[in-house]
């Protein structure tokens, strides 16, 4: 159980969050959704604020607390209406940095990225024909001097046009000349400012929903060699690594969102009359909706049980997943409701129901899809026969 | 620079009001810092940043309204104080609290104090003015600029749209208008560091104050939420007969022609 001093704390970072967010209301992002445009003041407004420096410890100008504040932190975003999903990355993809940079890059990096002087929100893995299946990517860094040389392709990297660094894992040894395929992975700190033009090109995918990913070109791209992160051919290790906190970050976006849902569903439900009777008051409407908020609840708690055994630095890997997995569908459950509730209205662009709804859908297949959670607790948990 | 903010816990602009049995209903309410209160603590951290010293916020109420103050500590106060009058008081009134602050802050040395213009709960604006004037200090009130050079001090300050330029000196009391600054907001550091910074408590009896000397001297009759607004007719008809409906109702029924 959490001691009272901790919730009450907890009940603060949530109220500071939601100041800022106020003022950011539902036109705010409306108007994005309308131009694809990202949330530049916004995300500037709440990496001052510090809030995205969360999980930077202290000595390098973040606040030093755990997973379980940061994920309070993204969740209250989505739960006012907003979308972490622009920002979400300058939390965590540090943490390679944090766990397996050296001294010089740590200095040289966290404090900049903790006061947002320094944007590293881009994570590039994902390859056009190598999806979750990581180790056989393509994209090749050869060593040259005090340089690699790296060529490849990389697909859905989101939020490259709004960072300064870009974490990049590819390959320094080829697969065939390694004994096991995770390894020959190496992860680079890319310079965007410095690459785009000079053998980095840079795509916009247009998706469903705003969300400013990219598709990249890598030709030729010159990495010096300091800004390999940690020891050559052990990247797949380190990106590891993060997973757990991303699956519990990721977990808490979706309760936000399923509690903005299940908040706007509850409120317009008790409002909206029709044959001289709230909507609310049929159970057709109302069942949905306290259903949607249990499975909401259920989510919530695994999360919480993810979060805190993470800050114990003890193993979550299966509760990480399973809080990602649950509360993912219990969004998306809400979501739907949420749309039902509204009826036509729900489309309409100017109650941000359709809006949430795009933006929510994502999570059952980023970053990491559903079926792959599956997969790894029948695999790892239950022992099952590896299925893929 | 002793800057000292009076701080009142409201209802959220966004709480629909209750009204049952007499009182307004506080059950299940948010509360925030009195909006115009944000301004006054805005431009009290402002003036420390530039002219060194210390902010003191200071609040009358209950054990609540802690949260208010950690809220104003977690922007950049430094201290804060709450005068509980829980146990010994029921009600409050303008000349009630005004006499308890002035209690408080009669030794402190104040510099400089700053309140909201009006809190959006009472609405009187009293409390600043009759704390300074029982303090035997200048006041001025609706501010929208403050300059402070030495003991000099230069204001603007709103006059129902117009402005008024003013020169004082300290002590002052001023009272903020919106537009005096934009209020920021608690930052994740702020929030920690505010966990660390002093809040004292105290009751009528460390102020020496006694219940009778704060018996209140305004008696609410009644309190009732506004008629409904009634739903607006839609005249009928072709264009010329609804012009004509309309001008006949502005003269016969709204008389304003």
């Amino acid at each position: 159980m959490m001691q009272t001093e901790n919730l009450v704390f907890l009940e603060e970072l949530r109220e500071g969050v939601r100041a800022v967010c106020k003022r950011f209301d539902g036109a705010y992002w409306r108007k994005l959704d309308e131009i694809d445009g990202y949330p530049t003041d916004f995300v500037e407004a709440i990496t001052q604020a510090g809030f995205l420096g969360a999980l930077i410890p202290e000595q390098y100008g973040g606040s030093g607390l755990g997973i379980l504040e940061a994920s309070v932190i993204l969740e209250e975003i989505n739960r006012s209406g907003g979308n972490a999903g622009a920002c979400h990355a300058q939390m965590y993809t540090m943490g390679t940095i944090l766990r397996h940079g050296s001294l010089a890059q740590k200095e040289r990096y966290l404090p900049k990225i903790a006061d947002g002087s320094l944007r590293l929100q881009a994570f590039g893995v994902t390859e056009p024909n190598t999806g979750t299946d990581t180790t056989n990517l393509k994209t090749f860094a050869k060593r040259e001097g005090d340089h690699y040389i790296v060529n490849g392709q990389k697909v859905f990297i989101s939020r490259v046009e709004h960072s300064d660094l870009m974490i990049l894992l590819v390959r320094t040894t080829p697969k065939d000349q390694c004994v096991k395929k995770s390894d020959g992975l190496s992860v680079l700190v890319v310079d965007l400012n410095e690459a785009v033009g000079n053998g980095l090109e840079v795509r916009p995918i247009k998706t469903m929903m705003n969300h400013a990913t990219t598709e990249l070109f890598i030709d030729n791209l010159k990495v010096p060699v300091e800004n390999l992160i940690g020891e050559e051919g052990k990247g797949f290790r380190y990106i590891l690594d993060g997973m757990n906190a991303e699956r519990i970050l990721i977990a808490a976006e979706c309760i936000g969102d399923g509690r903005w849902f299940i908040e706007r569903a509850t409120k317009y439900a008790k409002e909206r009359v029709v044959f001289d009777r709230p909507i609310g008051q049929n159970q057709g409407i109302q069942f949905p909706i306290a259903q949607a908020h249990i499975h909401l609840e259920a989510a919530d708690l695994m999360r919480i049980k993810a979060a805190e055994l993470y800050d114990r630095h003890q193993a979550c890997g299966a509760e990480a997943n399973m809080a990602k997995l649950l509360a993912a569908d219990a969004s998306w459950e809400a979501a739907n409701v949420a749309i039902q509730t509204y009826g036509g209205f729900g489309f309409a662009a100017e109650y941000d129901i359709e809006r949430k709804f795009k933006e929510t859908r994502l999570y059952q297949v980023a970053p990491i899809s559903t079926n792959l959670i599956l997969s790894y607790v029948g695999e790892h948990i239950l022992k099952l026969p590896k299925s893929y | 620079m002793n800057i000292f903010v009076l701080v009142k816990r409201t209802f959220d602009t966004e709480e629909k009001i209750v009204v049952s049995g007499g009182k307004i209903q506080e059950d299940g309410a948010e509360f925030i810092i009195n909006p115009y209160d944000e301004y006054a603590i805005e431009e009290a951290i402002q003036k420390r940043d530039a002219l060194g010293g210390k902010v003191t916020v200071v609040t009358i109420g209950g054990e609540d309204a802690e949260k208010q103050l950690r809220t104003a500590l977690a922007m950049g106060a430094d201290e804060a104080v709450l005068i509980n009058t829980e146990d010994d008081l029921d009600e409050l009134d303008q000349y009630s609290s005004a006499y308890i602050l002035s209690e408080y802050l009669k030794d402190k040395e104040a510099d400089l104090i700053l309140a909201g213009n009006v809190a959006i709960d009472g609405g009187s604006g009293q409390v600043g003015p009759r704390l300074a004037d029982l303090l035997g200090i200048n006041y001025v009130t609706t501010v929208t600029s403050l300059e402070i050079d030495g003991t000099n001090v230069k204001i603007v300050r709103d006059i129902e749209g117009d402005s008024e330029v003013l020169e004082t000196s300290l002590p002052l009391l001023v009272t903020a208008q919106q537009g005096l600054n934009e209020p920021r907001y608690p930052s994740l550091p702020g929030i920690m560091k505010a966990k660390k910074k002093p809040l004292e408590e105290l009751e009528l009896d460390d102020l020496d104050i006694d219940e009778d000397d704060v018996e209140v001297k305004v008696e609410t009759v009644e309190i009732y939420l506004p008629p409904q607004k009634a739903a607006g007719r839609v005249l009928e008809g072709d264009l010329s007969a609804q012009v004509k409906e309309l001008v006949n109702l502005l003269h016969s029924e709204a008389k304003v022609i």
